[in-house]
């Protein structure tokens, strides 16, 4: 065994910067964070601090002149609960409808099938799925005149150009996206934990009542922040397959009638900054709910 | 006392076959456990050892035969009618939940009264000695500890059968003694039935009443350890049990249950387990510590030293014969590497059987 002497202390040993940057997780592959840095600072972090500095010069009134219109005018600020009763109910149904699905696709043979099925409707794009639910769900369309047919309605139902026909079309195109966060979440839970549950006695729905929901929590927590703010910034299904000037004048409709038919990019940017706060505020208030329950591994051992 | 409340007499499995596709895992498995009984399932991996405890759990649908308790047929319930307990390999333990809630899982999910519910866990508990631990969650528990939940887990619901799959596979050796003496301690204390999967012969030897070794989904052999250990029906039940040493050669004259077998020059003698007559082919199947080296003679086999390992009071090695075949044998004193010599087998160990 070699000697050990008391004088050789580490201290006496100067690193070199690059072993000191190394013991803190810094490398040159750190630098490759630079980049992306830098794009985040030039298309997120500017314009949103431009955006807000104009959002306070409005054209008349004091600092806060803008906020105090938004918030005095009920055809604006109506706005905010228009939108909300639109993304939180699909965001709601398409977990809804996403868990018990990803349960069973989970043990399915040719996930990967299904998966890609899914996926379709989010690479089509908003506007040629609104073409298309204006051609079935129309007036005219098939939908109604099936029903119509086989003499389970009298007239066609109204399914287009109200609130129904952009929640349609927002489940249409949210749900692939919930649904493919949601699998992934139940993929990550130990399949032994079930069969567990299941050999103790515990029945389909007292397995999911007890072992799946509670580990799925964390999950469907950020499922549902993700597809909340995409169903909020609902814009061209809101204009194509709602009432623009009524019931489903969403926020981003305000947004834009500011800026494009008012000019008043001032009051643009403040629509734009309430609406982020909404966002934040219903993200935040999730979150805060998910930090009460369990969050650690979803496995059932040491592996 | 726990488990006073699962009076039957008998677990039978009735020619349960499970096939996956083309592939039949198991092959008309037939066994009749009676209440008490510790039973080891021991066979190889992809033997269908496995396969067996998810039919008897119910986690895998049979396509043949049937399983019964006593009268009552049983494979055509759900697992969560059954009402076994199930040790997971990884333990399987719920992370959310406390130790305490685990293992009071399966009784909650019964709808036992709550003051129930908690004295049993506490009961559970001391058997499995986590007095003090049912606050924590599994996370902070270490390997052994997780192993205690998941037995106290399955045993607090009174099963009329506890499966366990490889409970110790994922401990270190030392704790894997320790939780095999455990495992035995809590069956015998409950009056437990148990079957339990594993691979390791030790484990199977040193804990069960009797031993099913299992390959290639059929059952090779059923018997109390030391039947198995001294008396293997089946060259491949003996190669598991740990005779490595297998010689293959002629038959050349049998008395009694004595055969003997010519290999190369050598002529070998050993206890037939298969019926033989002189003229047959054999294999001479031997442990390794029935091998020993030593001087030549008629009763020899020359072989080529490979590895030699000092293993504390003796030296363990390898040697190469003429013919290309290893052999495993034990050694007083340390073999030069490449050098020769003459090993012999004690005639009162060795087994032949047909090949």
């Amino acid at each position: 065994m070699a000697s050990i002497t008391a004088s050789s202390s580490p201290s006496e040993y100067r690193l070199p910067l690059r072993q000191r940057l190394a013991v803190r997780g810094i490398d040159g592959v750190t630098l490759l964070v630079l980049p992306a840095f830098l794009f985040l600072l030039a298309v997120f972090v500017y314009p949103f601090i431009y955006g807000l500095v104009l959002s306070f010069t409005p054209k008349e009134g004091g600092l806060f002149g803008n906020y105090q219109k938004f918030f005095s005018d009920p055809f604006l600020y109506d706005t905010i609960l228009t939108t909300l009763w639109l993304a939180v109910p699909v965001t709601i149904i398409s977990i809804a409808i996403a868990i018990p699905v990803a349960l069973r696709v989970r043990l399915l043979k040719h996930q990967r099938l299904l998966t890609t099925i899914l996926v379709l409707p989010v690479t089509l794009g908003t506007v040629l799925v609104a073409e298309g639910l204006l051609n079935y769900l129309g007036p005219q369309g098939w939908f109604s005149r099936t029903l119509i047919q086989f003499g389970m309605i009298d007239r066609p139902l109204k399914l287009t150009n109200n609130y129904w026909g952009v929640f349609a079309s927002l489940i249409i195109t949210g749900f692939p996206f919930t649904f493919l966060l949601t699998l992934s979440y139940v993929s990550g839970i130990d399949p032994a934990l079930e069969q567990a549950a299941a050999t103790h006695g515990a029945s389909s729905w007292q397995r999911f009542r007890h072992v799946m929901l509670p580990l799925l929590v964390p999950g469907l927590a950020i499922a549902f922040c993700l597809s909340f703010v995409q169903a909020f910034a609902v814009f061209p299904s809101a204009v194509l397959l709602g009432a623009p000037a009524g019931p489903t004048r969403v926020i981003s409709i305000a947004a834009y009638q500011a800026a494009f038919e008012q000019y008043d990019y001032s009051m643009a940017s403040a629509i734009a900054m309430i609406m982020a706060a909404v966002q934040l505020l219903i993200v935040v208030a999730i979150l805060v709910i998910r930090n009460m329950f369990y969050r650690g591994s979803t496995a059932g051992g040491k592996g | 006392m726990l488990l006073a409340s699962s009076p039957f007499r008998e677990i039978r499995l009735d020619q349960m076959s499970r096939a996956f596709g083309a592939h039949n895992a198991l092959k008309s498995v037939s066994l009749s456990i009676r209440k008490g009984e510790f039973i080891a399932l021991l066979g190889p991996s992809g033997c269908g050892k496995s396969t067996a405890l998810n039919c008897i759990a119910g986690l895998l649908a049979t396509t043949g035969g049937g399983i019964f308790i006593d009268d009552k047929r049983i494979d055509t319930l759900k697992p969560e009618d059954r009402g076994f307990g199930m040790v997971f390999q990884n333990y399987a333990l719920f992370p959310h939940m406390t130790v305490r809630q685990n293992i009071g899982f399966g009784l909650k999910m019964r709808k036992v009264a709550k003051a129930e519910i908690d004295k049993r866990v506490e009961e559970a508990l001391n058997l499995v000695r986590l007095q003090g631990q049912g606050h924590k969650l599994p996370g902070q528990l270490s390997g052994g500890q997780q192993q205690r939940v998941a037995i106290a887990r399955a045993i607090v619901i009174e099963p009329p059968l506890v499966l366990m799959d490889e409970p110790l596979s994922n401990l270190d050796a030392k704790l894997r003694l320790e939780m095999r003496a455990e495992i035995r301690r809590i069956h015998n204390q409950l009056g437990a039935t148990t079957i339990y999967v594993t691979h390791d012969q030790d484990e199977a030897l040193s804990l069960a009443d009797r031993v099913v070794v299992l390959r290639d989904g059929e059952i090779r052999q059923v018997g109390v350890p030391s039947d198995l250990y001294e008396r293997p029906d089946h060259l491949d039940v003996a190669e598991f049990m740990g005779y490595r040493n297998r010689l293959t050669g002629k038959v050349v004259a049998k008395e009694g249950d004595r055969a003997t077998v010519t290999v190369g020059n050598a002529t070998l003698t050993g206890t037939a387990r298969s019926s033989l007559k002189p003229g047959d082919t054999a294999v001479i199947a031997a442990r390794a510590d029935d091998v020993v080296a030593g001087e030549k003679s008629a009763q020899t086999v020359e072989a080529v030293v490979e590895t030699i390992e000092y293993r504390g009071r003796e030296f363990v090695g390898t040697a190469r014969t003429a013919g290309g075949l290893e052999l495993v044998f034990h050694a007083g004193q340390t073999a030069e590497l490449g050098s020769s010599i003459w090993l012999s087998v004690d005639p009162a160990r060795a087994l032949a059987f047909a090949a």
